[in-house]
Parts: structure tokens; C-alpha cells; sequence
């Protein structure tokens, strides 16, 4: 493992990122992704049909996906580029360490890639000296910071205007200190202006990709700003790093998981660029690079295959799970601990580094069911938080005090007799000691409850022993 | 829809352990519009629709507990409970729980197909247009979230509001958020429950809504309970107790009319 986990300690994460004022303030302006979909959904009235499409395909290939990731090596090779299998961050990144060192490579720049952050690409590639530009804008920010994404589509969205102009006055400074930087786009010019230069003078460029078509061998990737073209297209060399459930049969198939994804992202109808590379230059093109390798990184994925985390191979990455999450959207991508966050983190990173260690995520949801409604490939995320809450439970992962409560509760709601009469007792008891206010302040073990909330008294005798009372009969 | 089942049918209440234990009297307001619909009410021995279990990953125990409620209500044409959370579990996720078990995933599919949460119940299968009730306010509904997104509860209790005589329905933004009540969700993440019910109350006092409704008990003591710790003085009541005019009793975690706090 190359990225720190915190994700053990999820509750003092919480805790941390609901104190923080400047992350309160940035998530309560993330609003808008939630209305810019639901327009950009009311604008296509097919798109349910396109998302039972889009789980089709998906399904499809995950169900043959030894058959068309050979495919798609072999189009590759025919194209003139190389595959190179990783089992594991480690694996990917020597792969990736080795095809710079062979290059003598001094400065790679770099598209946004989620499969970099996760095999912690950046710090590999520095501790061999070899510089690492992130070019996103987003990316280029948070790099600036020594943070990591806070969203998969939106790396900085925990970063305020402010805080990006005062990174960028320390960051550069033989830039004169008297610039006026208080516009968004002052600053958008000022990134464009320096990265223009390392797109020119970096040996490698490294991108992830949101497709790989095994029709074509072909990567896809979808950019707003373009940066990722210049990344692929610039350097010598162009490395795709990519996990192996990004394979789609053929291009039709990429067409109908791109009509889905911006929507579901952004609200966009489709992201401003999106760009196909099929192997090095051709004799004749009139650019391109002359290197053309994908890194196709399993890190546990192909476990997944025929578990039931299967179905979590489908997602495209929009962030539309997280965008709509009302845990996210408390405290941020950061609390999570590791690399993806929100609902598909919460499936996903157990599985990826482990329940022991990722199991505080699944069970940190209340169920409401919002992110599989609104995900383009149907993944049924509260399920499966499900299934990992079950694999905790058979493994005696869960906390003593939630098992040995549950045991209690369990022991009488499975003896209806019994549970009749002690809940009668207990309520009527409560009442008694409530009923004045009608709710308490504090009570023994529902500390979670009443530190925050006031929790509400009950009426007194039972419905089921007022029933039997009005009605003299068990039915 | 309006397939209108001839009366008497005979309903199951699955009054819900929260119903049951904590909140009675919804269970009567529940019955009490059964009745009006032409139901035949029975309330069969019963406890918890085991989600508890179910959603803290103890499939043995949620199991256990499905098949009781299986076998208690067997004589019943439907199943009906004053909650979409529960309504849920019965007929969404019962039959996933005996899926691997084709015996008793039979028996549970059969089950689910007859389990209904109250209002949607009301409107969708008996064709209710309208209620006789009078409640003086503007009122607020939050839509809980297996109601809305596993039974398909939303139009139907606005609708029925609205033919409550001096009521005024108010929309709140976020209505379709959730609370952050998700069971044992609130007390073990309590810290990050307390986040997301407060911007719920926010949302409520911004409505200008003077009560708070919803169909599911867990959520309206999750917003009772921080509406109250926030000392906002909005009235918060299970629909069904408005639908039924069933509105002696003190609102959700007030006192007794009269007694001092």
C-alpha cells in the first residue's frame, strides 16, 4: 500500500472535517451539481433506457472480460502500443518507474487519473526523482497543497478561490507579487500560462483513461479542459495508466456509456473534449507521440469478479453517487481516508484494501437509497454496503456493544410473547418518567442519540396491548 | 391505479415496533382509516420487521424474524404498515433475504406482493380520493426515504393532505434529502447524523411550516428530537394521525397538555 489510510479512524475524521469551517463552506457551494443533472436528465427522456443500456454492456463485458481484454491487447500491439499487466499499485508503478527510467526521463506530466492516485503514483515517481506535473487544473491545485482528490470528478472542490490564489502566490514566485488575482479566470490564465511550458518540455505524459475500447484498442478520455491532449500528445512518450473493468467491446458501445456519464457528472450533455489515442504516431501523422504503453492495473479487482461486489465493476466514475449523498455532502471526500469516496468508496474500498480496514465506510450510511437512484449504471451501492456489513458481522468485526445490543433485541423480538410484555412494561415505565416533557435530554446507552437530539417519550402502554385491551382477543 | 379491492378485505397492520413501542397512537390513527376505506383490521402477535438485524449484516437473526412475520400475517389479504422503512423490508427485502432458499423465497415473494405501506395503500389500491379531517396549519411533508424510493410514496399523501380541511401543505427545500436517521445509524455515527438532521430542521424552519409530517417514525423523532434540542417550535406528527383528524395526543416529544416541563 503506497497511500496512507485513514480510514480506521473515520469517526475522528468526521469530526475533524464538521469543524472545519473553510470545508463547510466550500461543500455547502457544491450544490449544483444535483440540479445540473436532474436538468441535463429532464433534457433526454431516454436516459433511463440509456442507463439499462449502459448496465447491459458493462454486464456483457464483465462476464467475458478475459475475452476482451485479450482483444484489446491484441489491438493494441497491432497499433503499435504495449500492454503491461499490474497486479498490484507496486507492480504498476515500477511498470510505470522502469518506461521513464528507460527514457531518462526527467518531468512527466500528468492528466487526471484516478488509478494514479490510487497506486500513489505522484510520490512513487518524486522518491525516483523524476518530476510529476499534474495538469488538470483541480489536480494541479490540490498538488499544490500536498493534498489528495476530495472527489473523482472534482479533485478541489474542498478548495475555496481564496485559498487557490494564496497557493498560487506561494507556489509562484518569480511572478510579480503585485498581479491582480481576484477573478477566477486571472488564475485559470496564470496555471494555463505555467503548465503551457512543462506540457512542451515533459518527456512523458502520463493519462488515465474513462474507456478502453477492445474493437480498436483505443483509450478514451473525457477532459473539460484539454489538458489531457496535450499530456498524450506533447511528450515522447504516452503512458496509460488504467484499471482493467475500464474495457467496453467495441466503439459503439463507448458512445453509449459516454451519453450517460457527463449527464450524470456534470449535467453536461457531453464533457468539452473527449479523446481517442490508438496506438504511437503513425508515419504520416502529423503528431502524437512516438511511445504508446497501458498500464492495466487489478489491485483486487479481478476478486471481485463473481462476488457479489461485482456489479461495483460497472461504475464509470461520474460521481454522481457522491454529488447526491447526504453523508458527502457533510463532511467531504477527505474523511473517508483513502482514495474514493461517498457511496462508491464506501463498496469499493473494502474491497480494494481490505474490510479490516475499510469497514467503518459501509457502515457509515444511513440507506437512503439516493445514490443508486441516481447512478447511470444502476449499482445497487446500498446493497452491497450491505454485503460488507455482513462479511463484518461473520468475521466478529463489528463492536462489541452493536453485536451484544443487537443480541439483546434479537433474543425478544424473536419471542413475540415475551417481547409483549417487557416492552409493555418498559414503555409504560418510560412514560411515567417523561411524560411531563415528553421527551428526554439524556438517557443510558443512546448516548449517540441524546448528546445531539432530544429523543422523544413514549405514549405509555404498547399498541398491542391497547389492541388486545379494546378488543379482548388475539387475532 | 385503481383496481378497488371489494370490501371487507381483511388488512394485517404491521403497526411497527416504533409505532408499537414509542407512538400508539398512530397505530389507531392507521386503523382508523383502514376502517373508513372499508377494511377489515386484525393486528397479528408481532415485534420488528428485523431490519435492524438485517441492516447491521446479521442475516441469520433477520431471517428468523421474516419468517415469523410471514407465518403471523398468513391469513391476511394485505399487509399494511404506517412506514415506508418497514413496508420496505417486507416487500422489498424479504425476498431478497431467501433468495438462496426457493421454499421460503416463494412463500416470501407471495408475502411481499401483498405488503403495502399505509397512504400509498390508501390512494394507490383503495382509491381513496380524500379524507375527513380538519387540522388548523401550514404544513411541511419530508419524504422519508424507503418511502419514496422503495414503495413509491410521494404524490399520494399530498394528495390526501390537501383535502384536509384549514391545512396548508408548504414544500420544504430538500424534501426528498434524507434526514439522517437510518436506524442504528444515528447513534453510532451520532456525530455525523447530528450534521445532516440539522440541515433537515433548517429546511423545515426556512419552509415557514408551523408542523412537520412524514410517514415513517424514525425520521420524525430524528427531526422532532433536533428541532426541539434547537428550540424551534414546529409541531411534528406521523401523516397518518392528520389523515385520520386522530390529533389529541401532544405532537411528537411534547409534553401532556398542561404539564410542565
Amino acid at each position: 500500500m503506497t497511500v496512507a489510510v485513514s480510514t480506521p479512524r473515520f469517526k475522528a475524521n468526521v469530526h475533524e472535517a464538521l469543524h472545519d469551517e473553510r470545508l463547510q463552506r466550500a461543500l455547502r457551494h457544491s450544490d449544483n451539481f444535483v440540479a445540473r443533472r436532474a436538468s441535463a436528465v429532464e433534457r433526454l427522456p431516454e436516459f433511463d433506457a440509456l442507463r439499462d443500456s449502459a448496465r447491459a454492456i458493462k454486464d456483457h463485458t464483465l462476464a467475458h472480460l478475459d475475452l476482451y481484454l485479450e482483444a484489446y491487447e491484441r489491438k493494441v500491439s497491432e497499433s503499435g502500443g504495449n500492454v503491461h499487466y499490474a497486479r498490484d499499485a507496486a507492480e504498476a508503478n515500477a511498470i510505470v518507474l522502469g518506461l521513464c527510467r528507460e527514457r531518462g526521463a526527467k518531468a512527466v506530466t500528468k492528466g487526471k487519473s484516478m488509478i494514479s492516485e490510487e497506486i500513489g503514483l505522484n510520490a512513487a515517481l518524486e522518491a525516483a526523482g523524476i518530476e510529476a506535473i499534474e495538469t488538470d487544473l483541480g489536480e494541479y491545485i490540490i498538488q499544490l497543497r500536498g493534498e489528495t482528490p476530495s472527489h473523482i470528478i472534482a479533485p478541489a472542490i474542498h478548495v475555496s478561490r481564496d485559498d487557490v490564489e494564496a497557493d498560487f502566490r506561494r507556489a509562484h514566485r518569480d511572478l510579480p507579487a503585485t498581479r491582480d488575482l481576484s477573478q477566477p479566470e486571472q488564475l485559470l490564465g496564470e496555471a494555463r500560462a505555467i503548465l503551457r511550458d512543462k506540457f512542451l518540455s515533459a518527456d512523458v505524459g502520463i493519462t488515465g483513461a474513462n474507456f478502453l475500447v477492445a474493437e480498436t484498442g483505443s483509450s478514451i478520455i473525457v477532459t473539460n479542459e484539454g489538458n489531457g491532449d496535450l499530456t498524450q500528445i506533447l511528450p515522447r512518450v504516452h503512458v496509460v495508466v488504467a484499471s482493467l473493468e475500464k474495457i467496453v467491446p467495441t466503439l459503439a458501445d463507448a458512445a453509449q456509456l459516454l451519453r450517460v456519464l457527463a449527464r450524470s457528472a456534470t449535467g453536461q450533455d457531453m464533457s468539452v473534449y473527449t479523446t481517442l489515442s490508438t496506438g504511437p504516431r503513425r508515419p504520416g501523422d502529423v503528431d502524437g507521440p512516438e511511445e504508446y504503453h497501458v498500464v492495466l492495473l487489478d489491485n483486487g479487482r479481478s476478486a471481485m469478479l463473481g462476488s457479489e461486489f461485482e456489479d461495483m465493476l460497472r461504475c464509470i466514475r461520474c460521481g454522481a453517487c457522491m454529488n447526491h449523498c447526504p453523508v458527502y455532502h457533510a463532511i467531504g471526500g477527505h474523511a473517508y481516508g483513502w482514495v474514493y469516496p461517498g457511496p462508491m468508496g464506501a463498496v469499493l474500498t473494502p474491497s480494494l484494501i481490505g474490510v479490516a480496514e475499510g469497514g467503518q465506510l459501509p457502515n457509515a450510511s444511513t440507506f437512503c437509497g439516493r445514490c443508486e437512484e441516481v447512478c447511470p449504471m444502476r449499482i445497487p451501492l446500498p446493497k452491497m454496503m450491505r454485503h460488507w456489513r455482513e462479511r463484518e458481522f461473520e468475521r466478529h468485526l463489528s463492536p462489541i456493544a452493536v453485536r451484544s445490543g443487537l443480541g439483546v433485541w434479537a433474543f425478544f423480538a424473536k419471542r413475540p410473547a415475551l417481547y409483549r410484555l417487557s416492552t409493555d412494561l418498559m414503555m409504560r415505565a418510560m412514560h411515567l418518567i417523561g411524560r411531563a416533557r415528553g421527551r428526554f435530554s439524556w438517557l443510558p446507552f443512546v448516548g449517540g442519540w441524546t448528546r445531539y437530539r432530544d429523543l422523544t417519550a413514549p405514549q405509555g402502554a404498547t399498541f398491542q396491548s391497547r389492541w388486545r385491551a379494546r378488543s379482548g382477543s388475539v387475532q | 391505479m385503481n383496481d378497488a379491492v371489494k370490501p371487507p378485505t381483511r388488512v394485517g397492520l404491521f403497526v411497527t415496533c416504533l409505532v408499537d413501542l414509542m407512538r400508539p397512537s398512530v397505530g389507531f390513527a392507521a386503523v382508523k382509516l383502514l376502517e373508513q376505506a372499508g377494511c377489515k383490521v386484525v393486528v397479528p402477535s408481532q415485534t420488528c420487521c428485523g431490519q435492524p438485524a438485517y441492516n447491521s449484516g446479521d442475516r441469520a437473526t433477520a431471517k428468523a424474524i421474516a419468517r415469523q412475520t410471514i407465518a403471523a400475517f398468513e391469513g391476511c389479504d394485505y399487509v399494511v404498515a404506517p412506514s415506508g422503512s418497514c413496508a420496505g423490508m417486507l416487500a422489498a427485502h424479504y425476498p431478497e433475504l431467501f433468495a438462496d432458499e426457493p421454499d421460503m423465497a416463494v412463500k416470501a415473494n407471495a408475502f411481499a406482493a401483498k405488503c403495502h405501506e399505509l397512504v400509498s395503500f390508501l390512494v394507490d389500491r383503495l382509491g381513496v380520493e380524500k379524507v375527513s379531517a380538519r387540522y388548523e396549519g401550514a404544513v411541511a411533508y419530508h419524504d422519508s426515504c424507503s418511502g419514496l424510493r422503495e414503495m413509491g410514496v410521494k404524490s399520494q399523501p399530498r394528495k390526501l393532505l390537501e383535502s384536509v380541511e384549514g391545512l396548508r401543505l408548504v414544500e420544504m427545500k430538500d424534501a426528498e434529502v434524507c434526514c439522517g436517521f437510518g436506524g442504528a445509524f444515528a447513534v453510532k455515527y451520532g456525530e455525523l447524523s447530528d450534521a445532516i438532521v440539522s440541515q433537515k430542521s433548517a429546511a423545515v424552519a426556512a419552509s415557514g411550516a408551523d408542523t412537520l409530517l412524514a410517514g415513517d417514525l424514525g425520521c420524525l423523532m430524528n427531526i422532532a428530537g433536533k428541532m426541539q434540542r434547537e428550540g424551534r417550535a414546529v409541531k411534528v406528527r406521523h401523516v397518518a394521525e392528520v389523515l385520520a383528524g386522530l390529533t389529541d395526543d401532544p405532537p411528537i416529544g411534547e409534553g401532556a397538555k398542561g404539564a410542565k416541563p
